[in-house]
């Protein structure tokens, strides 16, 4: 075939090819477009094989390259979600740890409160019964003072006459020099001081 | 070439067979090599850089990762929900025509996507996928399509056939960027190149004002750095608007 055609060609094409096949041979010069040289089956081969080629490369970048690309950057997507993930759950877990700490501080704090108040109140309420108690036996004290004030008061002032008689007749013995009688000096005296205690 | 003052530009897109005469008997070209290397690098970098599967990215595993979510977010910005279906697609005909455009850049290699029948071929797979799946998933009311909405009756035999013109260039239009797009860029290299080794033969100052066109060169290459890229990135994103048509209800 590839004779038959060739026999058909234009001279000047053929001597083209001739030296074209020929290894080593210098180039002759290109008559025309060597790319509208339908003459040379290279042409139309180049045409089948580019073909094949083409083929053969798409089905491969197809059926294994592509997808091979496309499933490192899907496992990337999913590594980076699944790590973006991770991270908000921790976030998430570090508010609700963060939460927990201040409550915990805030009770604390309110039960700190209550005990100091209870504290408090049990020391005011302890003052209190102890002062009732101190004022208690203060006031006894206080009447017990003022009755034995009272008895003693009585007692001198019931003693009072018996001393004044007494100074009254060692007075009058010695302005007479004689002593007196003692129950006219007990009535004279008992007088006096009856008007005393009138006045 | 340089003594006779001829310029070979088109020599570069020439095709021969390579592996000697196993290549000659399977009719495989350099195009065809340069089709396998490209495949390859594709894989490599795929599967050497994804080997680790890493969490956090290495250099190739970073470039492996950029280009899939360059290309998936593309489809799927652009077609849809659907696009997940046409990621592979597109995925392959983006790095098929960016590895062929950038390893036609190395010198003395070949330029696959410099070939129409390459890059028409292409074409005509975008075609046929969205023709196909406009059929299957709108069925018969994909042919109202070619009549736009709102348009007077009366108007129907002027739009229709534009409409359908307009469509059936779509192959046309796609192929003859792209080849079209690589090829200039490769006839102006080979242009300059040319002008360095004819000027070197001229007296003394002719080695001197050879550099200027070296120094083209170097900006044409920074130009076609940027065109390669640019070309397969425009042949992907109109595959994608193609076929978000096609899946549209």
């Amino acid at each position: 075939m590839t004779r038959s055609v060739l026999r058909r060609l234009p001279s000047r094409i053929l001597s083209a090819s001739g030296a074209l096949l020929a290894l080593g041979a210098p180039r002759a010069f290109a008559a025309g477009m060597p790319q509208l040289d339908f003459g040379n089956p290279l042409t139309k081969w180049q045409v089948v094989w580019g073909a094949v080629i083409f083929a053969a490369l798409y089905l491969l970048l197809s059926r294994s390259a592509l997808p091979k690309v496309a499933f490192v950057l899907a496992e990337r997507r999913g590594r980076i979600e699944a790590d973006l993930d991770a991270a908000k759950l921790m976030r998430d877990q570090a508010d609700a740890a963060i939460d927990a700490l201040r409550r915990a501080r805030h009770d604390a704090a309110a039960e700190a409160n209550a005990i100091v108040d209870k504290v408090v109140a049990e020391a005011r309420a302890q003052a209190a019964t102890r002062n009732a108690e101190m004022n208690a036996r203060l006031e006894a004290q206080i009447d017990a003072a003022e009755r034995d004030v009272a008895e003693s008061r009585a007692r001198a002032l019931a003693s009072l006459p018996a001393v004044a008689s007494d100074t009254a007749a060692a007075l009058v013995e010695r302005l007479l020099g004689h002593p007196v009688e003692q129950a006219r000096l007990s009535s004279a005296v008992d007088a006096v001081l009856a008007d005393r205690r009138a006045a | 070439m340089a003594a006779e003052h001829k310029i070979d530009a088109l020599g570069q897109f020439e095709l021969h067979p390579v592996f000697g005469e196993l290549g000659r008997a399977l009719h495989f070209s350099n195009s065809n090599l340069l089709m396998v290397i490209a495949s390859a690098l594709i894989l490599l970098l795929l599967y050497v850089g994804m080997s680790k599967r890493a969490i956090v990215p290495g250099r190739l595993q970073a470039a492996a990762e950029l280009l899939y979510d360059f290309i998936y977010n593309m489809a799927h910005d652009q077609i849809g929900h659907e696009g997940r279906r046409f990621f592979p697609l597109v995925f392959t005909l983006f790095t098929f025509i960016l590895f062929g455009n950038y390893l036609g850049l190395v010198p003395g290699s070949f330029t696959y996507t410099s070939h129409i029948a390459v890059t028409a071929a292409l074409a005509l797979l975008v075609f046929f996928v969205g023709l196909l799946t406009a059929l299957k998933v709108q069925g018969v009311k994909f042919f109202a399509h070619f009549m736009p909405e709102g348009a007077p009756v009366a108007l129907a035999p002027l739009l229709v056939p534009i409409e359908i013109l307009s469509f059936l260039s779509r192959p046309v239009s796609l192929s003859v960027r792209l080849f079209a797009n690589m090829m200039a860029g490769h006839v102006m290299f080979e242009m300059f190149a040319a002008f360095t080794i004819m000027l070197g033969g001229l007296h003394l100052i002719g080695p001197v004002l050879g550099i200027g066109p070296v120094v083209v060169n170097m900006a044409l290459m920074a130009l076609e750095l940027l065109v390669g890229g640019l070309q397969a990135y425009v042949f992907a994103i109109l595959t994608c608007i193609y076929l978000r048509e096609a899946v549209a209800h």
